[in-house]
């Protein structure tokens, strides 16, 4: 009974602290809250009709967008204090142990869990809208996708109380991870976390690559999609080619970690810096893969309130293109520390400063898109002219860091911490704002206030920068990333001061955010044009939020900016009126996919723990439900023309 | 307009950076890497400092277009009617704004060619090295082996045979080859004042040729995570000049304990240490 009790006590890590004790607390209050508020407003049949089980891609962009915003909240939560303990030298607040487990969440969770989930609701939202199709290609694995990525965000998140977290920084360099160094559950559940949402992904790849090469519009070219559907299209290519490398990088070290083997051991002829080469191989292009689609957001933004076409679409395309080419070149400037050789540094330090080409082409673009527009700041729009400054200093020290003499000075620095802060948060986290306020009202049918998105940008920018520029110098003066404490007389001190309140000034910008939000859902402005900004491409076509079937009739494409060239032609959306609707084919809802994905929760547990006969219960699991589905005939229906007639008329489009 | 606030904030603070990048205005004690004091630093912080000017060209040339679009071009009452004009592209200023990065990455790639071959090489001392200090220092390279332990440093001196812990002296003006390995997780070796960092690797031997110009005491760390006690993972290096070293050197040999097993199986326990010396390199 007492090393029952001991081990109960190390394995909820109540032997941690008041840390711990008060997350506790706050997960069970949150979900005794929710399951109050939803057993009393007798919600659950409708969560699970309407969400749940939904194959809907509106609603899973939706699902996606909602846990991305509570994983920037978390991640979030982790920066401030990671900034907190770094404010003054030999600081107290966090000790060793609980700073790097929470260095390694904060960036894992706001890669894997914020950054992918946001972007790839954004790809749900906005592309089958935007090529005229009624769904995406595979609906049924989208929902399988979203559910694997939801499980692994749980079962990450739960590492923070149950086990201890990862403490090997989100890149999770061998041979410190493998258990002579790092024995414990916490960075199985790394492995396993990002072996489940992987799979997700992989399938997101898939499923978007195949819906924009065959579902699209009839006279929708390829040369007439949205740059942001282009974008969707070369980042799904460069995932199927990514996520793969992670797969498998993983897995050898959750075989090394979980049944002794050596693949990334130092003994037994172990190569750790193999694990360093595949995580880069796939890690290099995953930060493409988070800021093309970001670039795609910023040229609708930058096209729709400049009220001009895309200056330069085809230089837009050649050079996405370009980038994800080279984004599989460039991987090894990640560690040009690793005395590989200076024919290797040299050809990956010039591969590298050789992005600069097609992003700087794209800069420019964006410029002279403006070029004789007439512009409108909206909320929107800030972000995307706020990108343009912050970016290119996020770029530019790229290029810097690409000199490998250079880097020698720059790696693990924070300077680099500055540098991929400003390409990740001016780049994809203003991306992610931009498009949540463009896309915000065909979401919800709501606009968000104008007002407090103004004060969200401005307190946000502002203290990005007097968070993260003063970085620069602090790498300059020898400041290492990952140290949780520093000694006073380096001259650190009062930087990192002033950086911590650029992360209070972040943190409130974020509140001003989720107040916007419950103050929109209340008090915003309806949208009941469909098209509250005027805007050019086809999703501002139809109804906001969209019906479940999207268009009511298909479009035919004309040309680029499809929808403003239907509305300078005067044309409807539903086409000529006495031509009648005809049946729409949709795929039906279902339950399996939250199931199987409770089954690989539950096979992760396992492979976390070590608990074979959990984790062989959840494979089994995962294979029944796989094989139930190939025995599942009806599996779509028809919406009757009645019904179509029905939503166009109270939609007042008939 | 309200980007002029931060077009003034981002203009100071690129101001003082190249102040300080150029100027060197006392950042010898608190910027190391922009007050290199040894030829590797040198080499690296021209290359540095190359790749700042090439940027700022960038920067400011952006920065003029971008605000005059801002401003220019932004909505005004009085524009309302004004239709803006479907521009699909423009071939020559594309051309244009391709050939431009394109020269620019030409002329960063080929000094970075260049230096990232020669310093592969001992260093040479150059002329701005010319100093007394280093007056009678051997141009033959000492050779230090460099080992990380959890979470310490260890350096091993194979021709003095003497070992040293969380401290290593090397003569000013003389080319030093620190082998770097590791005992445990990987870290790196880095001292900002006298050049970049490079991995120590368990199974492996790296070399980083330092040098430093002048005696003097530089600040060293790991930058790479390895565990609990990587914040404290900080040495010093003593540079002296030739004479003083070889005098430190016998003086560790007549006034330090030789390196039991005991100690040396210490040294490889997890944990920090102090400052140590040994009379020997191996085990006894």
């Amino acid at each position: 009974m007492g090393n029952f009790r001991e081990w109960a006590m190390h394995f909820f890590m109540l032997d941690e602290g008041p840390l711990i004790w008060t997350s506790d607390v706050l997960i069970i209050l949150a979900t005794i809250g929710i399951i109050a508020v939803l057993s009393y407003f007798k919600l659950w049949k409708w969560l699970w009709d309407n969400w749940l089980t939904t194959v809907d891609h509106k609603k899973i962009g939706i699902m996606y967008l909602i846990a991305a915003i509570l994983m920037l909240f978390r991640g979030g939560t982790d920066g401030l204090l990671l900034r907190a303990q770094l404010a003054w030298p030999n600081m107290h607040f966090l000790n060793a142990d609980h700073y790097d487990q929470i260095f390694t969440t904060h960036g894992t969770i706001m890669i894997l869990f914020m950054a992918m989930p946001a972007i790839i609701g954004f790809f749900n939202v906005a592309v089958p809208l935007q090529i005229g199709c009624r769904d995406v290609a595979f609906p049924y694995l989208n929902a399988i996708s979203f559910w694997l990525f939801f499980a692994a965000a749980m079962l990450f998140n739960l590492s923070f109380v149950v086990g201890g977290s990862p403490d090997g920084g989100w890149t999770s360099y061998t041979p410190y991870v493998e258990n002579a160094f790092d024995p414990g559950p916490g960075e199985n559940y790394f492995l396993v976390a990002l072996q489940i949402t992987g799979i997700g992904t992989i399938a997101t790849g898939v499923n978007f690559l195949v819906t924009i090469l065959r579902m699209r519009a009839p006279g929708m070219t390829l040369m007439r999609m949205p740059m942001f559907t282009w974008s969707v299209f070369i980042t799904s290519i460069i995932i199927v080619f990514a996520f793969p490398v992670l797969t498998v990088a993983l897995a050898l070290l959750l075989i090394d970690r979980d049944f002794g083997s050596h693949f990334f051991t130092v003994s037994a002829g172990g190569m750790p810096m193999q694990y360093v080469n595949l995580f880069w191989i796939w890690g290099h292009p995953e930060v493409y893969i988070v800021i093309l689609p970001a670039f795609g957001i910023f040229s609708e933004v930058f096209s729709t309130f400049s009220r001009k076409r895309l200056f330069g679409y085809s230089a837009m395309v050649v050079s996405m293109v370009a980038i994800a080419i080279l984004s599989f070149v460039v991987w090894v400037h990640h560690f040009f520390t690793m005395g590989a050789g200076p024919g290797v540094n040299s050809f990956f330090g010039v591969s590298t400063m050789a992005i600069a080409i097609p992003t700087g082409v794209k800069v420019f673009n964006w410029l002279f898109t403006m070029h004789k527009g007439r512009l409108e700041y909206t909320s929107a729009m800030l972000w995307a002219v706020g990108f343009i400054p912050n970016f290119l200093i996020g770029g530019l020290t790229g290029v810097m860091l690409a000199v490998p003499p250079a880097d020698y000075q720059y790696h693990n620095s924070y300077f680099l911490v500055s540098h991929f802060h400003y390409v990740l948060i001016g780049g994809t986290v203003f991306g992610v704002f931009a498009a949540l306020y463009y896309w915000w009202p065909k979401m919800f049918g709501v606009l968000l206030n104008e007002r407090l998105g103004k004060w969200h940008f401005w307190l946000f920018m502002i203290g990005f920068n007097i968070c993260f520029f003063p970085m620069y110098f602090l790498g300059f003066m020898g400041m290492t990333r990952r140290v949780y404490t520093y000694p006073a007389g380096y001259g650190w001190g009062v930087i990192n001061l002033i950086e911590t309140f650029g992360a209070v000034l972040m943190g409130i910008g974020f509140l001003v955010f989720a107040f916007n939000i419950l103050w929109s859902a209340r008090y915003g402005e309806r949208d009941t044009t469909g098209d509250p900004w005027d805007a050019r491409t086809l999703e501002w076509a139809t109804t906001s939020p969209a019906p479940t079937y999207n268009f009511a009739r298909i479009p035919e494409i004309k040309g680029r900016d499809a929808w403003w060239i239907m509305k300078k032609n005067g044309e409807s959306i539903n086409g000529p009126k006495d031509i009648p609707f005809e049946p729409i084919h949709m795929p039906n809802d279902s339950g399996r996919p939250i199931i199987m994905s409770l089954f690989f929760f539950i096979a992760g547990a396992g492979f976390v723990f070590e608990w074979w006969i959990l984790a062989i219960i959840g494979l089994a699991g995962v294979l029944v439900t796989m094989a139930l589905r190939s025995f599942e005939y009806d599996d779509h229906h028809y919406i009757p023309v009645e019904e179509i007639e029905k939503t166009e008329a109270a939609a007042g489009r008939l | 307009m309200k980007p002029s606030g931060r077009r003034l904030r981002s203009l100071l603070l690129v101001v003082g950076l190249s102040m300080f990048a150029l100027t060197g205005c006392n950042s010898a004690k608190y910027m190391p890497v922009l007050s290199p004091q040894g030829p590797v630093a040198r080499s690296e912080y021209y290359l540095i400092i190359w790749s700042f000017v090439l940027m700022l060209v960038v920067v400011l040339g952006v920065f003029v277009i971008y605000f005059y679009m801002l401003v220019k071009y932004r909505a005004r009452p009085e524009n309302k009617d004004y239709v803006p004009p479907e521009i699909e592209g423009n071939s020559r200023w594309e051309t244009i704004w391709t050939v431009i990065p394109v020269i620019i990455v030409i002329a960063l790639a080929i000094p970075t060619v260049a230096v990232t071959y020669k310093l592969v090489k001992p260093p040479k001392a150059d002329a701005a090295t010319g100093s007394t200090a280093t007056a009678g220092a051997s141009s033959n390279p000492i050779v230090i082996d460099v080992i990380s332990e959890r979470w310490k440093w260890v350096f091993k001196y194979p021709a003095q045979g003497i070992e040293t812990v969380n401290y290593v002296n090397i003569p000013a003006g003389q080319p030093v080859d620190f082998e770097l390995t590791s005992d445990g997780p990987m870290n790196t070796f880095w001292v900002p004042a006298l050049g970049g960092m490079e991995f120590n690797m368990p199974g492996k031997d790296l070399k980083l040729w330092l040098e430093a110009d002048h005696a003097g005491t530089y600040q060293g760390r790991s930058g790479q995570y390895s565990g609990r006690g990587f914040a404290a993972m900080t040495f010093d290096v003593n540079a002296q000049s030739p004479a003083a070293f070889s005098k430190w050197v016998q003086t560790i040999k007549q006034t330090k304990p030789p390196l039991t097993k005991q100690a040396d199986k210490q040294l490889s326990t997890p944990g920090n240490v102090g400052k140590m010396a040994f009379s020997t390199a191996e085990p006894q």
